[in-house]
C-alpha cells in the first residue's frame, strides 16, 4: 500500500461513491428502529399522499412524503433496505460459496471434476431463469428464507463459469508448475496458489451478485412472491407506487431511484475493488 | 563408483496422436558438472527437462524409457513418493521469470515455502538461507525484495531471485531451461555469470537447455545435440567444438558465426543436412515399437 501510492495510479472516486452510498445505506438498515422517523406501518388516512419536502403542502416530519395509506415513505425505504441486504449478502454469499468452490476445482483439477461440473452447469443453464425463480419460490412457498434459496440456487453458476475459466487459465501458468516441481499437492496449490489469483474476480463477481440479488427480490417482491406483503420491501413499494402514479409520482419513484442506485453501486464497487484486489492492476 | 545424477535412458515420449515428439534419448549427467542441452526451437528440450522434473503436459505420454535421479527410478516409485524425491532433489532455473512467480503473492514466502513446507526447515533458518543467497545473486535490499510483488521487481531481478530459490534448498540437480532469453542482452551475461559461479560453489549438476553454442561453450563440459527429438551427438563440450562428428551439428555451427559470442543467434541450418537427417529419422520411425507399454511416468 506504501509503495503503491508513490505510483502514478488511478484514484478511483467510483469505488469510494459506491461504496459510500452502500454504506449509508447499510448502516440506516442496521439501525433502522433508531433512524426511520415513523413506524414504517403506521397507516394514517389524514396524511395520505404528501408530498416530498420541497413540494407545496408537504407536512414537517415526512421528508419524502407519504403512500396512498398514509405511511411515511422514508421509514419505508429504509426498513425496505433491511430486507434488500439480507436477501443480497445471504443469497450472494451463497451463491458465491457454492460456485466458487465447484469453479476452482473444475478449473484447476480439469479432467472427470471438470466434465461432471461443466455438465452440471449446462443443464443448470437451460433453465429461463426468472421461471425457474418464481417455480422454486412456489415449491418452497413465500418468504424471505426462499427468496435467498431461489437466488442462491440459481446464480451460484455465474460463479462457477466464470472462476473455471480463470482457474484453468491459472493452472497453466509456470508458478503452479513450479510448486508442483517443490513437491507440493494439488490441494494446496489450488488454496495457495491460484486461489489468490482468483480472488478479485470473486470479489467483483460477489458484489455484482449483490446488486443483481437486490433486483431479483425486487422483482419477487414486485409479482408478489417474496414475504409477507406487510413487510416493506422496494418491490413492493414500487408495486404499489405504479398504481398512484398520477396523483402521487414519488410513491413510485423514490423506491426505484433507490433501488437502481443500489444495484449501480454493488457492480461500480466490486468493480473497483477488483483492481484495488489486483496486485498487478494495483 | 557413484550413480549419476541424472540417468535418463531410452526415453520415449508421443503426442495422444502417436506422433514421436521424443526418441529413444539416453544422456546423463554426472554429480556437479553442467551439461547443455543444445537444439532448435521444438527439439524437444524442454520436453526432457519436464520428464525429468515430473511435470510433462497431460497432452504427452511417456512410451518407453525410464528415468534416475542419483541411482533412483523413478517410474518404480509411488508417484507421492516420486514427487517427494524430485522436491528435495532438483529445482527448475526457468525460461520467463514473470510466469514463474505467482503475482499475488509477495517474493519472501515464495522463496521459503519450499524449505518450511516441503523440506521442513525452521522459519528463521530458511529465512537466513534466502538472505545469504539472495546475497550471493547480488541483490543489495534483501528486505525491499522479499516484501515486494513480483511485478515490482525488473525482469533481471526477478531472475535472480529464481535463482537463489533453486540454489535454496541445496538440490543435486538443476534444470535450467533457456533462462537468459527472456532477458535484456546487457542483463544476460551477468545471469549466466551468477548461475556459473553458484554452480561451482555448491556442485550442482546443471541440464541446462539452450538453443545458443555459444552459451555451450561458455558453461558446460558436456554436450547433447538434440534434433526432432533425437539425440543426434553427445561430447565433452571441448571435443565437440574441435571435430564436431555429426553433419548436423557441424552445421549448426556454421549457422552460428562466432559460436563464442553468447549473444549470436541460430541461422537456419544448411537444408540438405536437415533432409538427410528427417529422412533418417522418418525411417526409423517406422521401425520403431514401444518395448514397453510406457514407464510408469505419467
Ligand atoms: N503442451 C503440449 N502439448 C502437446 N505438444 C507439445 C506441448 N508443448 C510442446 N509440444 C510439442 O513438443 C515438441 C517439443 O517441444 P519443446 O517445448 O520441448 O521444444 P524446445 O526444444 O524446448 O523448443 P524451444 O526452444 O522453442 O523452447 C514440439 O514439437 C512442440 O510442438
Ligand atoms: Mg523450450
Amino acid at each position: 500500500m506504501v509503495e503503491a501510492r508513490a505510483l502514478p495510479r488511478r484514484t478511483n472516486p467510483r469505488l469510494w461513491l459506491a461504496g459510500g452510498w452502500l454504506l449509508v445505506i447499510l448502516l440506516a438498515a442496521i439501525f433502522a428502529p433508531l433512524v426511520a422517523p415513523h413506524d414504517p406501518l403506521a397507516q394514517d388516512l389524514m396524511l395520505e399522499r404528501l408530498p416530498p419536502f420541497w413540494v407545496t403542502g408537504a407536512e414537517p416530519g415526512y421528508w419524502l412524503g407519504t403512500d396512498s395509506l398514509g405511511r411515511d415513505l422514508l421509514s419505508r425505504l429504509i426498513y425496505g433496505g433491511r430486507i434488500a441486504f439480507a436477501v443480497a449478502f445471504a443469497a450472494a454469499i451463497a451463491a458465491c460459496l457454492v460456485g466458487s468452490a465447484l469453479g476452482l476445482v473444475a478449473g484447476y483439477f480439469g479432467g472427470w471434476a471438470d466434465r461432471i461440473v461443466s455438465r452440471i452447469v449446462d443443464i443448470w443453464m437451460a433453465f429461463p431463469p426468472v421461471l425457474f425463480a418464481i417455480l422454486l419460490v412456489a415449491v418452497l412457498g413465500t418468504g424471505l428464507s426462499s427468496v435467498i434459496i431461489a437466488i442462491a440456487v440459481i446464480d451460484w453458476t455465474r460463479f462457477c463459469r466464470v472462476v473455471r475459466a480463470e482457474a484453468m487459465s491459472q493452472a497453466r501458468m509456470d508458478y503452479v508448475e513450479n510448486a508442483r516441481i517443490a513437491g507440493f499437492g494439488r490441494l494446496d496449490i489450488m488454496l495457495r496458489e491460484v486461489l489468490p489469483n482468483v480472488l478479485p474476480t470473486i470479489i467483483a463477481l460477489l458484489s455484482l451478485e449483490m446488486g443483481i440479488a437486490v433486483i431479483v427480490e425486487a422483482i419477487l417482491s414486485f409479482v408478489n412472491l417474496s414475504i409477507s406483503t406487510d413487510d416493506p420491501t422496494w418491490g413492493g413499494m414500487i408495486a404499489e407506487g405504479r398504481l398512484s402514479i398520477h396523483q402521487a409520482w414519488w410513491v413510485l419513484v423514490f423506491p426505484l431511484i433507490m433501488l437502481i442506485l443500489t444495484v449501480l453501486s454493488f457492480s461500480q464497487f466490486g468493480e473497483g475493488l477488483k483492481s484495488r484486489f489486483d496486485p498487478v492492476l494495483r | 563408483m557413484s550413480a549419476p545424477c541424472l540417468e535418463i535412458e531410452g526415453l520415449s515420449a508421443t503426442l495422444a496422436n502417436g506422433v514421436r515428439v521424443l526418441r529413444s534419448v539416453s544422456l546423463t549427467v554426472e554429480p556437479g558438472e553442467v551439461r547443455a542441452l543444445v537444439g532448435e526451437s521444438g527439439a524437444g528440450k524442454s520436453m526432457i527437462g519436464k520428464a525429468v522434473l515430473g511435470v510433462l503436459p497431460p497432452s504427452i505420454r511417456v512410451v518407453e524409457g525410464r528415468i534416475a535421479l542419483e541411482g533412483t527410478e523413478l517410474g518404480k516409485l509411488a508417484p507421492r513418493a516420486s514427487r517427494a524425491l524430485i522436491g528435495a532433489r532438483t529445482a527448475l532455473i526457468p525460461q520467463d521469470p514473470l510466469t514463474a512467480l505467482n503475482p499475488s503473492r509477495r517474493i519472501g514466502p515464495q522463496m521459503t515455502d519450499r524449505l518450511v513446507k516441503i523440506l521442513g526447515w525452521d522459519g528463521t533458518k530458511a529465512d537466513q538461507r534466502i538472505r545469504k543467497l539472495l546475497d550471493d545473486v547480488r541483490i543489495r535490499e534483501p528486505d525491499r525484495v522479499l516484501r515486494s510483488y513480483p511485478h515490482e521487481l525488473s525482469g533481471g531481478m526477478r531472475q535472480r531471485v529464481l535463482i537463489a530459490a533453486a540454489f535454496a534448498a541445496e538440490p543435486r540437480l538443476i534444470v535450467a531451461d533457456e533462462p537468459t532469453t527472456a532477458l535484456d542482452v546487457t542483463v544476460q551475461k551477468q545471469i549466466l555469470r551468477l548461475i556459473v559461479e553458484l554452480q561451482r560453489e555448491h556442485g550442482t549438476a546443471i541440464l541446462f537447455v539452450t538453443h545458443d553454442l555459444g552459451v555451450v561453450a561458455k558453461i558446460s563440459q558436456k554436450v547433447t545435440v538434440l534434433y526432432a527429438g533425437k539425440v543426434v551427438e553427445q561430447a565433452d563440450t571441448a571435443a565437440l567444438f574441435a571435430s564436431p562428428q555429426h553433419p548436423y551439428t557441424r552445421a549448426l555451427m556454421a549457422a552460428t558465426p562466432r559460436y563464442t559470442d553468447p549473444m549470436a543467434s541460430l541461422r537456419p541450418v544448411d537444408e540438405a543436412v536437415l533432409a538427410g537427417l528427417s529422412a533418417e529419422i522418418a525411417t526409423a520411425d517406422r521401425n520403431w515399437k514401444p518395448n514397453a507399454r510406457g514407464s510408469g511416468h505419467d
